[in-house]
């Protein structure tokens, strides 16, 4: 016997779908913008700084790097609130455990992309008498957001993925309405395959807006 | 023809004066004890062998690199280090100061990849120089238009030849009108077509009266451009002179003789 495919039901509870896609793409823009200034922050400091502030970045790189997303999701929601006597909801956590996830990414992105300004860049700008801050904001900066642009993209793209790990603790976004659907109305293989094309779609057209924005920054 | 200052530079201090300069690069000794005198309006040419210290001597004039003893002065003021109870190092925003009165042209051209023509030039007059905007993009016109790339302003250096980037490192450099412009082999990067044009925007300069201190493989460049040329070798100035003293003295030094050797067949 076959399994007829019926996609009425999910068509009813939509809402619950395309409110999950717009609440993902939120969390992962905040995330995202959050993880930007712990990169860039943390990124610059690394360059400039001494042995113990390296090591202590280095360490925050790699324990992130290397725990899984959904333990660290745990951690912050049910665990930090615990040992610290917190009270958060659980988007509040999430965008706070990916923001501090995807900036131990983009640290690596933004200190490789700070290491790769030619020198001779740094020393024209020196030459005509940028102080140091002036060479970092006008030179250094602008050089090194073109080169990592592209690693940037794909970081924004994963964190989109990633967002779906909300749904352990319940924070209604795109695979937890999908999750929510199922539960309802048992229609599994419909709803996944919604799901699964509405990620795709949106993470292609993601990735093509952005490929966009990095032609117009290129420069040779 | 430019004319010799030499007479009168020699009652004056000069504008830039290197006295017993010293730099090592870990054990490597590359400037051992240097002394160089370049008077205001002077056009003074470094040739040398590859690895001779010429780019290092640049460099520390406008404190790009650090040196260990000796002193640079412009207009009587060290460089890069003060007097406060020993030698100690400027601060950045009195160096960014100093150096701000020293324009650079660098052999690779160094323009800021990002910004076009204008905005290059444009950026030391905003930022150092304090002019408003409307200022600053009429003084990069200006100086871009006398370097010959007037049409040129709203490119990105990626859009303009190698000579044409390096006419725009020389308009950043002088739009800020430094006491003294330093030119490390503005010429060596550049396909041989693209050479002239180039030194044709510093031979003009020169007649204007730009104190330069410029190191050259252009050999008949530096003899008809230059009022003095320095020749160093192994880190010391080896002999110095007016052109057609120096470049006649190979005859009895071997080294100089060896090294323009190279050039003779094709530059004389
Ligand atoms: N940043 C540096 N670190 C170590 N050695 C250097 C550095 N820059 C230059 N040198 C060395 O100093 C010597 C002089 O170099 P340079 O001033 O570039 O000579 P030139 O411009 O005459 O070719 C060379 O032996 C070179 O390898
Ligand atoms: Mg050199």
């Amino acid at each position: 016997m076959g399994y007829h495919l019926n996609f009425n039901l999910i068509w009813r509870h939509f809402d619950k779908l395309w409110g999950g896609l717009i609440l993902s793409l939120e969390l992962a823009v905040l995330s995202i913008a959050i993880g930007i200034v712990i990169g860039l922050v943390l990124a610059t400091w690394y360059v400039s700084a001494g042995r113990v502030a390296r090591a202590v970045i280095g360490a925050y790189v790699e324990f992130i790097r290397n725990v899984p997303l959904i333990l660290l999701v745990y951690l912050v929601f049910y665990g930090l609130p615990k040992a610290l006597n917190l009270a958060y909801d659980a988007p509040t956590s999430f965008v706070a455990t990916l923001s501090i996830y995807s900036g131990a990414y983009l640290v690596e992105v933004f200190r490789s992309g700070l290491e790769a300004v030619p020198r001779g860049q740094l020393d024209a700008g020196k030459a005509i008498g940028l102080t140091p801050w002036q060479r970092f904001f006008h030179v250094r900066l602008p050089t090194m957001i073109r080169i990592t642009l592209p690693a940037l993209s794909n970081t924004f793209i994963s964190l989109f993925k990633d967002t779906s790990v909300a749904s352990v603790i319940a924070v209604p976004e795109l695979t937890y309405g999908a999750q929510w659907i199922n539960f309802n109305t048992f229609r599994i293989v419909e709803v996944y395959l919604v799901v699964t094309a509405m990620y795709l779609v949106t993470g292609y057209g993601l990735l093509f807006a952005l490929r966009l924005v990095e032609r117009r920054f290129r420069v040779r | 023809m430019i004319q010799s200052t030499q007479g009168g530079a020699a009652t004056h201090a000069p504008l830039l004066a290197i006295e017993g300069l010293t730099k090592s690069f870990g054990k490597v000794e590359v400037l051992r004890s240097v002394d160089l005198g370049v008077a205001k309006g002077e056009v003074v040419t470094v040739i040398g062998p590859s690895g001779s210290g010429k780019t290092t001597l640049l460099r520390c004039v406008n404190f790009l690199e650090t040196y260990d003893s000796g002193s640079i002065r412009i207009d009587g003021r060290e460089v890069g280090y003060k007097d406060a109870g020993g030698r100690v190092r400027r601060g950045e925003r009195e160096l960014a100061g100093i150096r701000a009165d020293t324009g650079m042209v660098f052999q690779s051209f160094n323009l800021f990849p990002h910004l076009t023509a204008a905005e290059n030039v444009m950026l030391g007059l905003r930022k150092v120089r304090g002019k408003s905007k409307a200022e600053a993009r009429a003084a990069a016109e200006h100086w871009l238009s006398r370097v010959g790339l007037g049409h040129k302003a709203d490119s990105l250096p990626g859009e303009l030849s190698g000579g044409q980037q390096q006419r725009v490192g020389i308009a950043r450099a002088v739009a800020m009108e430094p006491k003294i412009l330093l030119l490390d082999e503005i010429t060596s990067a550049l396909d041989p077509e693209l050479v002239g044009e180039v030194l044709e925007v510093v031979r003009s300069l020169a007649a204007e009266g730009m104190t330069m201190l410029m190191v050259t493989h252009e050999i008949a460049f530096a003899r008809d451009a230059s009022h003095r040329i320095v020749f160093m070798a192994d880190g010391k100035v080896a002999a110095a002179g007016p052109p057609s003293e120096v470049l006649a003295a190979a005859s009895h030094n071997q080294r100089l003789g060896a090294f323009l050797a190279r050039f003779r067949a094709s530059h004389f």
